[in-house]
């Protein structure tokens, strides 16, 4: 009854649809993908006042589902039959005849603060579940994450990838013109949902980036008047600010896979190297020591290598060197200039912006800088980040022009499935955080 | 069969404590390069017509230099702006100056920082070069985070990528 799809992610091969026939699965490949037709009725309510959030959970679902480019949801006016009770055998020849290949059904019972929902997977084609049903168990204010554990679950056993939606994202919040505009922290769900704001905007806030367990974010603020790097707790919304010497700016941080180590751009004069430093007990190493600009370190997940943007060859191009400094090889060798590398959590890719003949990219390429492929255009995209599974890409776009604004966007990694993510105001500097737990 | 898991209620806690959040400007004193009028122009004490004001300093001396694309290198209008703030510096001895490098927007954040340092850099240097206490100059970059005009054409970006030279009365009393 239990059928275990296991997919190795293979970007190389293309293949068809795979869920025309055989188990219910979606192979994620660079091929062109025609999205799995899902159906996902309203969540069966097993009280009267649970109807309201089994409709909102089975909405969730369907939009985290649908927003992967990967799914196409069956309108629920095509549905012949309805889900009324969670334990009654599903009619699939009723799903089979609008071409549902998944249905997702479901039962929520809300009481007082706290919701229990109950799903199971379907393989409609194969007369069977995909997986056994699961249920969690949370409080109300919650539901959103519980919705999103869901799609995740139906993520991962259709696509044998684990899912990224239960998800947090910190970015910097942006209101005003290009000339006095404002700057705040703020943290979100990967969908723009929940926002929260971490600092207020009296000073200029940029570039926060979780830890590896999202409890801690670093950033750079201006608080004093000139950079410097700040850590701050996220449960407890704690801030401080990390050793530095006078004169000197500090900006570009980001942490190791250790959680205890921090690498950033430090400026003397006219010169910027790339740093390390314990975040316990302060204490710091240079890690390069070229008179060229040396900055955007981001580890390996493994944190054994770094790379980061130099301009030593006269152009901003990416290097990989020791996570304890030392030899840097150059992995850019395409037309145009280079910058803010970010290292996948797979491990295997390299996401950067790119300039090029006036326009900006985001792109990736191989840790050996082959397979380059630009994924975006614009007048200006910057500053990837990575989905928790590694195959989303989400970064920020700036339009052109006086009354230019930032907005947050994402993108597969195949370069398809590009879409806005709506936040309340403009947003730049997103750092996609890990799976919850 | 169903297998039940139970969610941490962290995200709950987080949203009643980010209340409290907010910075207190008041706690960073007298932030006067992160926020409010920058590049000097508002607040300056005395009037354009005394050559030993912070507004004659601003307008008659010039207190910007401009910079070529990607580039740190002054020009020659660039030294004789500097040249005059030297003068005015070394004739107004109770005056500290930070200087603030600029980037415009065609670049990515951290390397425009980076880029703005070696910007202020290169003024600090040559203003001490003529003669300027180097301890009375310091140097910050904001990169590409405050352009003084907002198109984005040439005409803008000549304007943003440039190192402004900011009096404070520093060294008085």
């Amino acid at each position: 009854m239990i059928k275990r799809v296991l997919l190795a992610l293979v970007l190389a091969v293309v293949t068809a649809p795979a869920w025309a026939q055989g188990p219910l699965r979606i192979e994620i490949t660079e091929g062109v993908i025609e999205p799995l037709p899902v159906a996902i009725p309203a969540f069966v309510p097993e009280t009267p006042e649970s109807a309201d959030m089994g409709q909102q959970i089975s909405r969730v679902i369907a939009a985290d589902l649908v927003g992967t480019g990967l799914f196409r949801e069956i309108p629920r006016d095509a549905f012949i039959s309805q889900i009324s009770d969670f334990i009654a055998p599903v009619q699939y020849a009723d799903w089979k005849a609008i071409n549902a290949q998944a249905l997702v059904t479901g039962a929520v019972n809300v009481s007082g603060d706290t919701v229990t929902v109950k799903f199971r997977l379907h393989d409609v084609f194969s007369d069977t579940e995909l997986g056994d049903g699961l249920q969690f168990a949370g409080t109300t204010d919650g539901w959103r994450r519980i919705a999103h554990k869901v799609a995740d679950v139906v993520y991962s056993r259709i696509t044998g990838e684990t899912g990224y939606f239960d998800s947090r994202v910190v970015f910097v919040s942006e209101t005003g013109p290009k000339d006095s505009r404002r700057k705040r922290l703020a943290i979100m769900d990967y969908d723009g949902a929940n926002v929260q704001y971490l600092t207020g905007s009296e000073a200029i806030v940029l570039a926060p980036r979780f830890s590896d367990r999202g409890d801690r974010v670093l950033y750079t603020s201006y608080e004093t008047g000139f950079p410097r790097i700040y850590v701050l707790d996220v449960g407890s919304v704690q801030r401080r600010v990390l050793e530095s010497q006078q004169g000197t700016m500090s900006f570009a941080p980001r942490f190791a896979p250790d959680g205890q180590t921090v690498v950033y751009s430090l400026s003397q004069g006219a010169n910027t190297d790339i740093w390390s430093m314990n975040i316990s007990s302060g204490q710091s190493a240079r890690l390069t020591s070229a008179p060229s600009i040396e900055t955007a370190p981001s580890f390996s997940p493994d944190g054994s290598q770094i790379v980061f943007e130099s301009d030593r060859s006269g152009s901003q191009q990416l290097y990989i060197m020791p996570a304890t400094g030392g030899e840097a090889r150059r992995i850019s060798f395409g037309e145009g200039r280079y910058g803010t590398p970010v290292w996948s959590p797979r491990g295997d890719l390299i996401a950067f912006t790119k300039q090029s003949k006036g326009r900006f990219h985001i792109g990736v390429m191989r840790t050996d800088g082959s397979e380059e492929r630009l994924l975006t255009a614009s007048f200006l995209d910057e500053g990837p980040t990575w989905s928790p599974n590694g195959r989303v890409i989400m970064f920020a776009r700036e339009t052109q022009g006086a009354a230019g604004r930032s907005t947050l966007y994402s993108v597969d990694i195949t370069g398809r499935n590009l879409r806005p993510v709506r936040t309340p105001e403009g947003g730049s500097d997103p750092s996609w955080g890990p799976l919850q737990r | 069969m169903i297998r039940t898991f139970s969610l941490k209620p962290a995200i709950v806690l987080f949203a009643a404590l980010s209340l409290a959040a907010c910075t207190d400007p008041s706690r960073f004193g007298d932030n006067v390069t992160s926020s409010g009028p920058l590049d000097g122009a508002a607040g300056l004490a005395g009037s354009a017509s005394d050559p030993a004001s912070p507004a004659y300093f601003q307008q008659s001396v010039g207190d910007r230099v401009l910079f070529a694309v990607d580039q740190s290198t002054l020009s020659p209008e660039g030294r004789a702006t500097l040249d005059g703030q030297a003068v005015w510096l070394l004739q107004n001895a109770d005056y500290t100056a930070v200087i603030e490098g600029h980037a415009d927007e065609q670049g990515t954040r951290e390397y425009n920082l980076a880029l703005g340092a070696r910007r202020a850099d290169a003024a600090r240097a040559y203003l001490v070069s003529q003669g300027v206490q180097a301890s009375r100059l310091q140097v910050v970059s904001f990169g590409k985070e405050r352009p003084i005009e907002v198109c984005s054409d040439e005409a803008c970006y000549s304007q943003n990528r440039r190192a402004v030279t900011v009096l404070a009365a520093g060294l008085t009393g």
